[in-house]
């Protein structure tokens, strides 16, 4: 039963190579397959969440080489948690692509991009190796560079082009970072590195590497001094990229990389959490703040998320159990809320054409299904009970003073209020109030947008129950204890084979 | 050696009568080279990537000199759309082969005595999956920078 | 000592990518970037009197260089084709939309 772990990365590889082929000729290929490929991808990630609670951390060996030879995929309880997150997601935003690209003629081009990316994100997550991971993360950028520019407009290609910048100076260091690691240690294998590392102890070349991959990683997962590229690509992109773009990319390059590294291989030190606190307490406010000015509604969405990444780092700076499971459990719940809010304005996008808030005003009355789901994920993100983001942001806010720092968690709570106050001016100006004259004949979206946006809804309504304690012991449980085993994870892989 | 003999019905097109000339005499000699680096990957350097980058320079050295027309005859557009997936489908079929051999990607085919040509199994397949892919793409990706007109058709 | 001189080409990439106004001047600067952690990589791979990794049918070796950096080299060189390729298809469009190719002029989106 363990072979469906190469089979993630598999699916959706050979669906992108026969989507670009017969796409061409047969229509069924743009439009029933891609949801039909999805829908295996999310069933087998469930799968692979039982398989990692019965067998425990599950190592496969590519071609039958045994590693630190060959390259080695891992499964354990953080993979799968992940795995499940951004199956999850491509879900519903593929069902929602169904009619959103009616407008393109390619949309072929559209639908291979999107697996390829799809490949690359689970490709990074599943990997045991350094340089496979390098490799995959290459994959999933150079397909989200030009998606970013699929609509070929002036404002979408010069967005491109920065965006394409930025991200190839942070691979650029990245790459750097595996040479010298190398040459440090010899061997690629994550375990492995992890082994000598710890048996060599602390030297100016492990401090120079930890700097390299806390700024290669940092620039992907857009924390605070390395942000400016994200206000401009989110919102130039088609709405569903852009919530898979704010969604899970980020997380799945940036947020996943960072904890597998600075956890698991190079052990867990005292300096390092408190860079990850200050990082992500300067993330929460600086993007609050910028947001609150905003008067486009996918730029100020995009501001939000450079806060909200903020809290998962927090979260996860704090190093105790609570502090970590509040973390993931904010990452989980920050893709589902963010994506619904994005396909929401793709959704008022299709219908009335504009992104500008002062001339939206009263769509409630015309498009009831839009505006409740945009409510609902509006109280998620401010954090109001029941909805799941508030049980996520109690869970950090706990967690810091559990850990006697005050004034990170005086932070926070700032942060969630100006977040309140910034969704509520949303919430006015484009659905509430009267409606103006020239919206009175818009009609609702078609049914595949809406069953995304109602079936994203119910996932933030019923989410609070992934705390119950059965629950919580099959997901949220064995993904904190994998981060929190620390180098232990190393004994695990070299031990399993 | 047999001279290559190709249709040339636009005098003016491409470089000048010198050029032409010399072109039909090393286009032969650049697809034998490549065709030599990328079936010994196994055993002397070079492979799948190198071999295709080769091949595909002696098709854009017809493209350079004699134009645009006559390369077309040789490789249109759709023709090397439908190389790139194949190979690309072809590989990724050869990976998931390996099932049969016990877990993914395996060499489940005999491997011979090593350095002999036939040996080390299915690397030469491997080697001629990716020479279809790299070399398809790195002709269609000149052809669309060619043939872009600023503020035109395409 | 030759490690330095790659460190020095990896920064004149990073300064040419920060100061230059021209945006096929940027594109160079990638590549120079992208070239300079290449030569890093096969430098590193360097052993004392060791030949080139290649064994043929009969022959006895003594010591020969690394061969895995070889292999990484191999793939991080198709990468660096592919996002030079695709920077230039865009720089072409921003060419027939934009009229100019000075980033200072090119500056529709801000706030």
């Amino acid at each position: 039963m363990e072979h469906i772990i190469p089979l993630f990365v598999v699916i959706c590889l050979a669906s992108a190579f026969l989507i670009s082929i017969l796409g061409i000729k047969f229509k069924f290929f743009t439009t029933i397959f891609p949801i039909i490929a999805s829908a295996v991808l999310f069933i087998l990630s469930v799968l692979a969440l039982y398989l990692m609670n019965i067998n425990g951390l599950m190592v496969y060996k590519i071609g039958g080489w045994i590693p630190p030879i060959g390259i080695c995929m891992v499964l354990d309880g953080l993979s799968s948690f992940m795995l499940f997150t951004v199956n999850l997601v491509a879900f519903f935003i593929i069902i929602y692509s169904y009619n959103y690209v009616k407008k393109y003629t390619h949309r072929y081009k559209y639908y291979g991009l999107l697996f390829l990316m799809l490949a690359g994100m689970n490709g990074v997550i599943i990997t045991g190796d350094l340089f496979n991971l390098f490799v995959y993360l290459e994959v999933a950028a150079v397909s989200s560079y030009a998606l970013v520019a699929f609509g070929t407009g002036k404002q979408e290609l010069e967005a491109a082009f920065k965006y394409m910048v930025m991200g190839t100076l942070a691979s650029g260091l990245i790459l750097l970072s595996i040479a010298i690691t190398y040459s440090y240690t010899s061997t690629l294998n994550m375990a492995d590195i992890g082994n000598v590392l710890s048996s060599k102890g602390v030297s100016p070349v492990v401090l120079f590497i930890t700097a390299l991959f806390m700024v290669g990683f940092g620039l992907k997962a857009a924390l605070v001094p390395f942000h400016w590229w994200l206000p401009d690509a989110h919102p130039s992109a088609p709405a569903p990229i852009s919530a898979m773009l704010s969604g899970v990319l980020i997380k799945a390059l940036g947020v996943y990389a960072i904890i597998r590294i600075f956890y698991n291989i190079i052990g867990n030190n005292i300096y390092i959490s408190k860079i990850l606190l200050v990082m992500g307490t300067l993330s929460m406010i600086v993007g609050v703040v910028f947001a609150i000015g905003q008067y486009d509604f996918k730029r100020l969405l995009a501001y939000h998320s450079i806060s909200q990444i903020g809290y998962v780092i927090l979260g996860i700076g704090l190093a105790t159990p609570l502090g970590i499971m509040g973390g993931l459990f904010h990452l989980f719940n920050h893709s589902i809320f963010k994506s619904l809010l994005f396909l929401n304005s793709g959704a008022v996008e299709h219908a009335t054409g504009t992104r500008n808030l002062k001339e939206m005003g009263g769509l409630n009355k015309r498009m009831p299904i839009t505006g409740n789901t945009s409510m609902i994920a509006s109280m998620s993100i401010a954090g109001i009970p029941p909805f799941n983001g508030f049980w996520s942001k109690l869970i950090i806010i706990i967690a810091c003073v559990q850990a006697n720092e005050y004034i990170y968690g005086l932070f926070a709570v700032i942060g969630s209020v100006l977040t309140m106050a910034s969704f509520m001016k949303v919430q006015k100006y484009a659905f509430l109030g009267k409606i103006e004259e020239k919206w009175k004949k818009v009609k609702e979206v078609p049914f595949g947008m809406k069953f995304s946006m109602i079936g994203l809804a119910l996932v933030c309504v019923f989410g609070g129950l992934m705390l119950l304690p059965d629950i919580s012991d099959f997901i949220l449980k064995e993904a904190s204890k994998a981060v929190l085993i620390g180098t232990d994870y190393v004994n695990q892989v070299l031990g399993s084979v | 050696m047999k001279e290559h003999k190709v249709k040339n019905n636009n005098k003016t097109a491409g470089m000048s009568i010198i050029v032409k000339t010399i072109t039909r005499l090393t286009i032969g000699l650049i697809l034998l080279y490549g065709i030599y680096i990328l079936l010994h990957g196994h055993l002397t350097p070079g492979g799948g990537f190198a071999g295709g980058v080769i091949i595909t320079l002696s098709f854009i050295h017809i493209m350079l000199a004699f134009g645009k027309d006559v390369a077309f005859q040789k490789l249109n557009k759709s023709w090397s759309k439908i190389f790139e997936s194949t190979g690309a489908l072809l590989f990724l079929t050869i990976a998931v082969l390996g099932f049969l051999g016990g877990s993914f990607f395996t060499n489940f085919m005999d491997k011979g005595e090593p350095f002999e040509f036939l040996s080390a199994g299915t690397i030469i397949l491997s080697n001629i999956a990716i020479f279809l892919k790299v070399g398809a793409g790195l002709f269609l990706l000149f052809i669309m920078l060619v043939f872009f007109k600023i503020g035109g058709k395409k | 000592m030759t490690y330095f001189l790659s460190f020095i080409l990896f920064s004149i990439g990073i300064y040419c990518i920060l100061t230059k106004r021209n945006i096929l001047k940027i594109i160079i600067g990638i590549a120079i970037l992208d070239y300079a952690i290449n030569l890093f990589f096969i430098l590193i791979a360097y052993r004392t009197n060791g030949r080139s990794p290649i064994l043929e049918k009969g022959s006895t070796i003594k010591r020969i260089v690394d061969p895995l950096p070889h292999a990484v080299v191999l793939t991080s060189i198709v990468i660096g084709l592919a996002v030079t390729a695709l920077l230039v298809a865009i720089a072409i469009r921003i060419y027939e939309k934009y009229g100019t190719f000075d980033i200072n002029e090119i500056k529709e989106l801000k706030g």
